[in-house]
């Protein structure tokens, strides 16, 4: 602690400038992580350094140093007071025990969102940034909503058990009335043009039930979006348009669409929907069956036997009709998405997705 | 069904395009080609054709597509007989019974004829098909059939006792068809007899006894049209899916039955014998005027425009879907279309008589632009094509044949988007829920009647389980009436693949009520194991699951704003369900109404479940949360002044819960108590019995001034003095 106090024997220029030069670097190297301490030991009214050094040189100087010495001895000073109010200037590495930076970090481990209904949450948002908005319905429908009005004929074979899940005790009811579990989400279609009149443009996520076997790609819940725009002058170039940047957004801009003729019930002209391979860029691989096209989507336009039941309703419920097919078109569509979900994740089971397995849920953490 | 491409060039010989340009574009125009297999000539395609298009399933249905597509003559059908006349035909007639189901057959006597192997263009087409070859006559037949899709039958002549009778079955009678089998027919089925037997049934398949054999020489051919739904009924219960069968029930063409009857003659005559009489051709006006000679309908260029919108063709201000592409594919599809904007022969007579100019070159001129490209048509549909009924039925085959990827990509002026009325609440719920470490699932929408009889009691009546009439199994059918089940089997599966480490949620619909009218809620569950349960001050680790249950219920709630405050959330260890383990579940309860439970599954439960480690379950109506307003925060001035932390340690009987303790500090209303928490909860039943220990830390701080020394010890000491008054000792 207490150093010996050097000696100065010569008090020409060059000495004091040596002699204070390791003063001063005696000060740099001083530890201040304990202000109070180095304060004591270098500025201590008694003992301090300062004062017992000044005190033995200024003795045995001749008085003509005495002055270059004081000035020295004030800038020493200074030199200790701005160590002093560096805060902290040195870490003290010694003291402390270094990290092993290669041990894993930790973290609070978040709860994980389920891949589909992400899947699903992005899809609606596509359509939100197109001006849909979200509605939503019950799973047990009736076949008046699942059927009927989406003009299923009396014996198509969506309608018979073989296809779809049926509520017990239905067989005394009206057939309109009969309730089941609703196959897709259409229903609701129906149920917001009831509602509410021209323009519509909804976006319906939503669960729904087949009576299929489970497999790899099947299962009998699965989930789907159903979107309609009903407006007058809604083309079938609209409904292209719509879903080319709808799938461009979900999938990346490269992407390409291309619709074929196919059949629903409730839309004429109906279309199927491929989108150009998201693995090989449309070269063919075995994700595309070498095809370079996925099959993504079904669609078409309104059929006006569909406005014509929504129209029946809505003067049986005591509103005005609405969607006269003179002056109103519109344009449905539907994905199931599971499969976009499978596709965007390489998940080869669907099964996985009902499982509540955490093995699966944490690859998507 | 398989194609040949030769055969589709036989009928298209100007086709110019190679067999894989032709399969893409009849796809693309919905006529889907799935394979395409290359033969020594031409190429056999595999096609998927939808239900609704019967009339394409046949080589002459696919040759007219691509005539449509690339616009080219199809050569047409048919075959001209000479017949020897004769004085007295072969008798048919349509019994009454059958009037309504046969609506037309035609017939036509060969005599003299050879059976003997096919050859020509049969017997290459079918060895391209790997068809199996059987005779002229039997080959003839199923050429037709699969040339231009109509069924035909040929009976031996000389078999038949009497004339033809198309007449419905009776109940019982016996027929010996052509695969060998007898059947005993009912009363609605339809039958081709003679006079004294059922030679066939109708449609469907012929009788044995009046086969084609090697020793055949006279023929009768038989081309017909049947009801769909009668040879539907009787296809399916006789369990005889014939190709004539399928072709019948999805709607013959009725216009082809004499066409159908030339093809099939005049292949069979090939190898000898003669035509004896013209054709028999009997039909039933009224299925006629419901079939081929239906009325037409109405088209208008306009509706074709205003449905399908823009195309990669349209010329500026001029959509390329024109009136006469319109009448060009129409035509090609086999339509007859009528320009209605041109008046009718009446009219156009009033006219002349009106108009002194009529006949001057202007207005000759004019009357010939106006029929080239007519707005409105009269449309006549094709007899093949019993599909198209509406004006939207042709806009889609306009659409169709113009190819769906010529059409342009167009945007619909965007609506408002209005949000949906739980979309936010259900996002902060699953938001908050992430955060707190759950991960969400999605569980079975059924359940078992052994689960909903062990996790669901109804409240009250008119709350029952909802059956299934058609249940995916045994363990599914009801609808589950709550998400518990679902969760409890999720959890046994993560442990039963020895995944200790598990926190689920599952926000989802419970249905309840009578299979008249069921009642959908919206539903949480938690799910909570762990193999390494630590604890967490004040909690020990054995009850620390059930209060993270606990503080995920209230962090859920605090995310509403509650009428009554923050204190309308309370708890109970009283009417907790039966699945809970007593004393280690509670009720959540908002002002006093069940908002849901939470605890650890029963012993019992989880040793019958063979589960390595106790599970914590909760479960919560969000139908009552969602109806609360979300919070909306209004933030408060931030103090100033130095807060000041005072811990006291008291030993407390352990009939004094924290509720107690905080109720005797809150009664003190020191309004510059900030907070009061338990820090520290200290048992030692062996050592201690009937006590514990417990460190109770509150903050006391004032937004308008510095503490001073002696209020801090007065608050001190009433709090020391409110404690020992609940029974409490202060320790050292
Ligand atoms: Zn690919």
């Amino acid at each position: 602690m207490n150093e010996a106090i050097p000696q100065l024997v010569n008090y020409d220029e060059p000495s004091l400038e040596a002699a204070f030069a390791t003063l001063a670097e005696e000060v740099r190297a001083a530890d201040t992580t304990d202000p109070e301490a180095f304060r004591l030991h270098w500025l201590g009214r008694k003992q301090g350094r300062l004062k017992l050094v000044s005190e033995a040189w200024l003795k045995s100087a001749p008085a003509e140093a005495r002055k270059p010495l004081g000035i020295r001895f004030n800038q020493l000073k200074q030199q200790i007071e701005a160590a002093l109010e560096a805060p902290a200037a040195k870490p003290a590495v010694a003291a402390v025990q270094g990290i092993d930076i290669s041990l894993p970090g930790t973290f609070r481990a978040p709860g994980i969102p389920h891949p589909l209904l992400k899947t699903m949450q992005e899809i609606v948002a596509v359509f939100h940034h197109l001006g849909y908005s979200t509605n939503l319905g019950p799973q047990v429908e009736s076949d008046f909503y699942n059927f009927e009005a989406l003009n299923f004929p009396p014996n198509h074979p969506a309608r018979d058990t073989q296809d779809t899940l049926v509520i017990a005790n239905q067989q005394t009811r009206p057939s309109r009335d009969r309730l089941l579990m609703r196959t897709h989400t259409s229903p609701v279609q129906i149920r917001t043009m009831i509602e509410q009149g021209p323009p519509v443009r909804i976006v319906i996520p939503g669960k729904v039930h087949r009576n299929d076997a489970a497999d790899a790609t099947h299962s009998p819940i699965f989930h789907q979006v159903e979107g309609l725009c009903v407006d007058t002058n809604i083309t079938f170039s609209d409904l292209k348009g719509t879903l080319d940047h709808a799938m461009k957004a979900l999938f990346g801009s490269d992407v390409k669409t291309r619709f074929f003729p196919s059949f629903f019930p409730f839309t004429e002209p109906s279309a199927d929907v491929q989108i150009s391979c998201i693995f090989c860029g449309g070269k063919g691989c075995r994700k595309c069956k070498h095809s370079g096209w996925i099959e993504l989507l079904g669609c078409g336009m309104v059929d006006p036997a569909v406005f014509a039941a929504v129209d029946e309703q809505r003067i049986a419920q005591g509103k005005e009709p609405a969607y006269s097919p003179e002056k109103i078109t519109g344009f449905a569509f539907g994905m199931g998405v599971e499969r976009i979900a499978m596709i965007q994740h390489g998940i080869s089971d669907i099964g996985h997705f009902y499982s509540g397995d955490m093995r699966f849920l944490e690859q998507f953490a | 069904m398989k194609i040949l491409t030769a055969w589709l060039r036989h009928y298209l010989p100007a086709l110019p395009v190679d067999d894989l340009q032709l399969a893409e574009d009849l796809t693309l125009r919905g006529i889907a080609v799935e394979g395409v297999h290359p033969l020594s000539q031409g190429h056999l395609f595999e096609m998927d054709i939808t239900t609704n298009r019967v009339d394409a399933m046949n080589h002459y249905g696919i040759a007219r597509e691509a005539a449509t597509i690339y616009n080219l003559p199809l050569v047409p059908l048919g075959a001209n007989i000479a017949a020897i006349p004769t004085i007295a035909p072969f008798p048919v007639r349509i019994d009454s019974s059958a009037e309504t189901l046969c609506g037309r057959f035609t017939a036509q006597v060969l005599r003299n004829v050879t059976i003997a192997p096919s050859d020509g263009l049969i017997a290459d087409f079918f060895a391209l098909l790997g068809q199996k070859q059987i005779s002229n006559a039997v080959d003839a037949s199923n050429f037709t059939l699969l040339g231009m899709g109509h069924p035909t039958h040929a009976f031996d002549l000389d078999k038949l006792e009497g004339g033809i009778v198309v007449r419905l079955a009776y109940k019982g009678e016996k027929l010996k068809l052509l695969d060998g089998t007898e059947r005993t027919l009912e009363a609605d089925d339809l039958v081709v007899a003679d006079e004294k037997k059922a030679v066939g049934l109708a449609g469907v398949m012929g009788g044995w006894d009046s086969m084609i054999t090697p020793e055949t020489r006279n023929i009768l051919v038989e081309a017909a049209w049947f009801d769909p739904a009668s040879i539907r009924r009787s296809s399916r219960r006789h369990l005889l899916h014939t190709d004539a069968s399928h072709r019948f029930e999805r709607g013959a063409d009725f216009n082809a039955c004499p066409t159908a009857n030339a093809l099939v003659s005049q292949l069979i005559l090939t190898a000898g014998g003669h035509a004896e009489g013209a054709l028999i051709d009997i039909t039933q006006p009224a299925i006629a005027a419901k079939t081929s000679a239906r009325s037409g309908i109405a088209l208008s260029v306009q509706q074709v425009q205003r449905h399908l919108g823009t195309t990669l063709d349209d010329a500026e201000g001029e959509s390329a879907l024109t009136s006469e592409l319109v009448q060009q594919y129409l035509t090609a599809l086999g339509c007859t279309l009528a320009s209605a904007d041109q008046p009718t022969e009446a009219e156009a007579l009033t006219a002349l008589n009106e108009d002194p100019q009529i006949g001057g070159p202007s207005a000759v001129a004019s009357h010939i632009s106006e029929t080239d490209s007519p707005d409105s048509f009269h449309v006549q549909l094709p007899s093949w094509r019993l599909d198209l009924e509406r004006e939207i039925d042709l806009i889609e085959e306009i659409a169709r044949v113009y190819g769906y990827n010529h059409f342009a990509n167009t945007l619909p002026t965007p609506g408002i988007v209005i949000a949906h009325p739980t979309a936010a609440a259900e996002a902060a719920v699953r938001t908050r829920l992430l955060a707190l470490g759950f991960s969400e699932a999605i569980s079975s929408t059924f359940a078992s009647q052994s689960d909903s009889d062990l996790f669901y009691a109804p409240a009250a009546p008119g709350q029952g389980t909802i059956a299934m009439e058609n249940p995916l199994s045994e363990e599914a059918s009801l609808l589950r009436p709550t998400l518990i089940p679902g969760m409890v089997a999720m959890l046994s599966n993560n442990l039963n693949r020895d995944v200790k480490e598990v926190r689920l949620f599952e926000q989802g619909h419970t249905f309840t009520g009578s299979t008249a009218a069921v009642t959908e809620s919206a539903q949480l569950s938690l799910g909570l194991t762990t193999g390494t349960p630590q604890a967490t001050a004040p909690h020990s680790a054995a009850d620390a699951p059930i209060f993270e249950l606990k503080g995920a219920i209230e962090s859920l709630v605090s995310l509403f704003t509650l009428p009554g405050g923050p204190a309308a959330l309370t708890f109970s260890t009283e009417s907790t369900p039966a699945w809970l383990q007593q004393g280690r579940a509670a009720t959540a309860m908002l002002n006093n109404v069940a908002l849901g439970y939470f605890g650890e599954l029963t012993q019992a439960e989880t040793q019958k479940r063979k589960l390595r480690q106790p599970i914590f379950l909760a479960q919560l109506d969000l139908t009552a949360l969602y109806a609360l307003p979300l919070k909306r925060v209004t933030a408060r001035d931030l103090s100033r002044f130095q807060a000041v932390e005072r811990d006291f340690s008291f030993v407390f009987p352990d009939s004094i819960q924290w509720h107690t303790v905080t109720s005797a500090i809150q009664a003190l209303a020191i309004l510059e108590l900030q907070s009061l928490a338990p820090i520290e909860v200290w048992r030692d039943k062996k050592k201690y019995p009937g006590v514990y220990s417990l460190l109770v830390r509150t903050v006391f701080q004032s937004h308008h001034r510095t503490l001073r020394e002696e209020e801090l010890t007065q608050w001190h000491s009433q709090i020391i003095a409110a404690l020992t008054q609940l029974g409490g000792t202060i320790r050292a």
